[in-house]
């Protein structure tokens, strides 16, 4: 149990590689915060600060208002998982899993009754005397697990636990961890690069960008209101919509058309002092079919007229993509979340729209489709400083 | 199927004779030598392989001198010291190579390799001349350090090769779970390298024993002469007659300590012990 504050804390490498640029995180006390960002952004170099196993360059770590920076990991009493899981491969799953508490000299009744307790928690019970070379990937990962919950250690960092795990049973011990993370109430750091368990694991989410902080708030918060156009391009998957727009007396114009933002936009962008050329943003499920609404409910949106391009029934609802003529949003940070994904662009002329339309509705591939789509919720970016003129924080 | 049967077949075949070939290429001269030891001085010259007439004069004789005795008693206690400090030093540096960054490793590693690659024959006479000035010449020590510093270089290279294997975050692991470096080194990082430093131990006490050169140019009497020096002063019964049978009965007793040495450590190397550390 610790509170966990880092202050402007900074690691230069000795190449002299910026790798975390004057974060400043306030961790509570039985916090469950997640660190995201693309590759090489400097989620390990943190948690391994936090850890104690890199130096940090300046700055200030505090555990219970207790400054770290000089101390060694082992006086820190944090415990770690990896994302290789480490385990000692010459121990058997028992001699693992006590290691931390021979370290600490406990004695050896209490060590087999804490490791049985964790055992059983983690459902290891009948694996105890294997070595780890023969278990399965699931089983390693809950012995590392185990090894850091048997001594209450003050917090957990967790580097990636769940990355080296098939797709199903990530699922599986997504929620495991969290059950965990709830009934210990222990102080946790999570770095992930996979969306679903940054936004359902943890209390708060802490984006980083090329070793700079970009945001931090809630999950919900994150995906509601981005601070920048790089939050809002990596929370949410399918990701937000950009397109190029102009903003005029109100009105903005984009690929899909004309449309009057409504009163709460437009006050805060005047109030950001938006420029005349922005960067709109709106996430998928902000597009509905338009055969399936009347007239009333269309009155706060637009509507625009496209060909489908492909179109993925999920049963729950139906993905349509479609391409907008015209320019293709650019800034850097898009740039960046392009490469990070992998997504090279296409060449054709043209954005690309993925809208999240009801399971309802008629929309057929390579017919033109009516959309529909809330300008309420439309949030505008500076495509310069990448920041939301629409931020309501 | 019938075709591919009999080409794997043929391959098996053919394999069999490569094999055979060399197991003997490499066995025959072993066996003739034990031939030898177990013949009567006047068979010695009877170009056959088996012995007609088995007997073992020729071992009581060179366990009667005490020539012999002392040689092995030398080759033992020299190549036992050298190999522990050799490994023991060895181990130090491999693991500061494979896991620190300090200025000057690629120098060390160099100067290391070039040690290995010096003709040692150059080096005879300096020695020498050195180690009749230290009062070295004609003692154990006097062989250990040239063993050693020979070793060495064998020593760092294939131990810094299985340090290397070891995962690095097996270490930060133990880090984390409390332990000193001193702990992880001897609680994680020396049980998973004792393979490596077992094959490495059995690699420099081979070239040890099996020194001939240092052996000798560096001694003079019994008091350091190892064996295969000795062998060299063996004299027959009448100064005519070449000592065929007791050379070959030392060259038999010699490789067994050689033996024996292997199969200790051989158990103790277990392969892929590693395995199941990290994942990807
Ligand atoms: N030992 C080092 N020396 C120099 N630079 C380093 C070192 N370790 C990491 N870096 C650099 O620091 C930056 C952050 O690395 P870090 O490992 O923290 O990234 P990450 O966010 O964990 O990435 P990933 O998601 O790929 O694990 C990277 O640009 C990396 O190249
Ligand atoms: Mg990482």
């Amino acid at each position: 149990m610790a509170e966990i504050i880092l202050d402007k804390v900074t690691k230069r490498y000795p190449d002299g590689a910026l790798a975390v640029s004057e974060a400043d995180i306030q961790i509570a006390d039985g916090e469950f915060i997640i660190l995201v960002g693309p590759s090489g952004c400097g989620k390990s170099t943190m948690l391994n600060m936090i850890a104690g196993l890199e130096d940090i360059s300046s700055g200030e770590l505090r555990i219970d208002g207790q400054r770290v920076n000089e101390k060694a990991p082992k006086d820190r009493d944090i415990a770690m998982v990896f994302q290789s899981y480490a385990l000692y491969p010459h121990m058997s799953v028992r001699e693992n899993m006590a290691f931390p508490l021979r370290l600490a000299k406990v004695d050896d009744a209490t060590v087999k009754s804490k490791v049985d307790e964790a055992a059983k928690i983690l459902d290891l019970t009948q694996h105890l005397e294997r070595k780890p070379a023969n278990l399965s990937g699931g089983q390693r990962q809950r012995v590392a697990m185990g090894r850091a919950i048997v001594r209450n250690p003050k917090a957990f960092l967790m580097d990636e636990p769940l990355s080296n795990l098939d797709a199903k049973l990530r699922v599986q011990m997504r929620t495991s961890v969290s059950k965990l993370q709830k009934q210990l109430a222990t102080t946790t750091v999570y770095v992930t690069h996979d969306q679903t368990e940054a936004m359902t694991l943890g209390d708060r989410v802490v984006v980083l960008r090329g070793g700079l902080v970009q945001q931090v708030g809630s999950p919900q918060f994150l995906y509601d209101n981005p601070a920048n156009l790089f939050v809002a391009g990596f929370i949410g998957s399918p990701a937000m919509n950009f397109l190029p727009g102009t903003l005029e007396n109100g009105q903005l114009s984009t690929g899909l058309g004309t449309l009057a933002l409504s009163d709460r936009v437009r006050t805060l962008a005047e109030e950001a002092k938006a420029p005349r050329e922005v960067i709109a943003g709106v996430r998928p499920e902000h597009f509905e079919d338009a055969k399936l609404m009347d007239e009333s409910a269309k009155a706060g949106g637009t509507t625009f007229t496209a060909t489908v391009d492909v179109l993925e029934s999920m049963g729950s609802d139906k993905f349509a993509y479609f391409t907008v003529e015209g320019e293709t949003a650019t800034s850097q940070e898009l740039a960046e979340l392009a490469a990070d994904s992998g997504s090279t662009e296409t060449g054709d002329s043209g954005a690309q729209l993925v809208t999240r339309l009801s399971a309802a509705s008629t929309a057929v591939e390579g017919q033109p489709a009516d959309v529909w789509f809330d300008a309420d919720k439309v949030q505008l970016f500076d495509p310069s400083s990448g920041k939301n003129l629409t931020y309501a924080g | 199927m019938a075709v591919i049967g009999g080409s794997t077949t043929g391959r098996k075949a053919r394999w069999t004779f490569v094999d055979i070939a060399v197991v003997a290429y490499a066995l025959i001269p072993v066996l003739w030598t034990m031939s030898l030891s177990f013949k009567t001085a006047e068979a010695q010259t009877d170009k056959n392989f088996f012995p007609s007439e088995w007997t073992f004069d020729n071992y009581k004789a060179i366990f009667t001198t005490d020539q012999f005795v002392r040689a092995l008693v030398n080759s033992i206690g020299i190549a036992l010291i050298a190999t522990l400090i050799a490994v023991v030093l060895g181990t130090m540096a491999a693991y500061a190579i494979a896991r620190l960054d300090f200025p000057g490793k690629q120098a060390l590693v160099g100067v290391s390799l070039l040690i290995a690659m010096f003709p040692q024959v150059s080096l005879v006479s300096p020695l020498f001349e050195m180690e009749r000035q230290l009062g070295l010449f004609d003692t154990w020590p006097g062989l250990i350090l040239p063993y050693i510093t020979f070793a060495l270089p064998l020593a760092i290279y294939t131990l810094s090769a299985f340090f290397r294997e070891i995962p690095w975050e097996l270490e930060k692991a133990a880090k984390m779970d409390g332990a000193t470096p001193a702990q992880a080194f001897r609680r994680v990082i020396a049980p998973l390298a004792a393979p490596g430093v077992f094959t490495t131990a059995i690699l420099v006490f081979i070239f040890c024993w099996n020194d001939f050169l240092f052996a000798i140019s560096l001694t003079s009497t019994e008091a350091s002469r190892t064996v295969p020096a000795a062998l060299a002063f063996f004299t027959g019964a009448s100064q005519f007659e070449a000592p065929v049978g007791s050379i070959s009965a030392a060259a038999v007793v010699i490789t067994i300590p050689i033996i024996v040495f292997v199969l200790f450590f051989q158990r103790r190397i277990v392969a892929g012990l590693t395995s199941g550390a990290v994942k990807g």
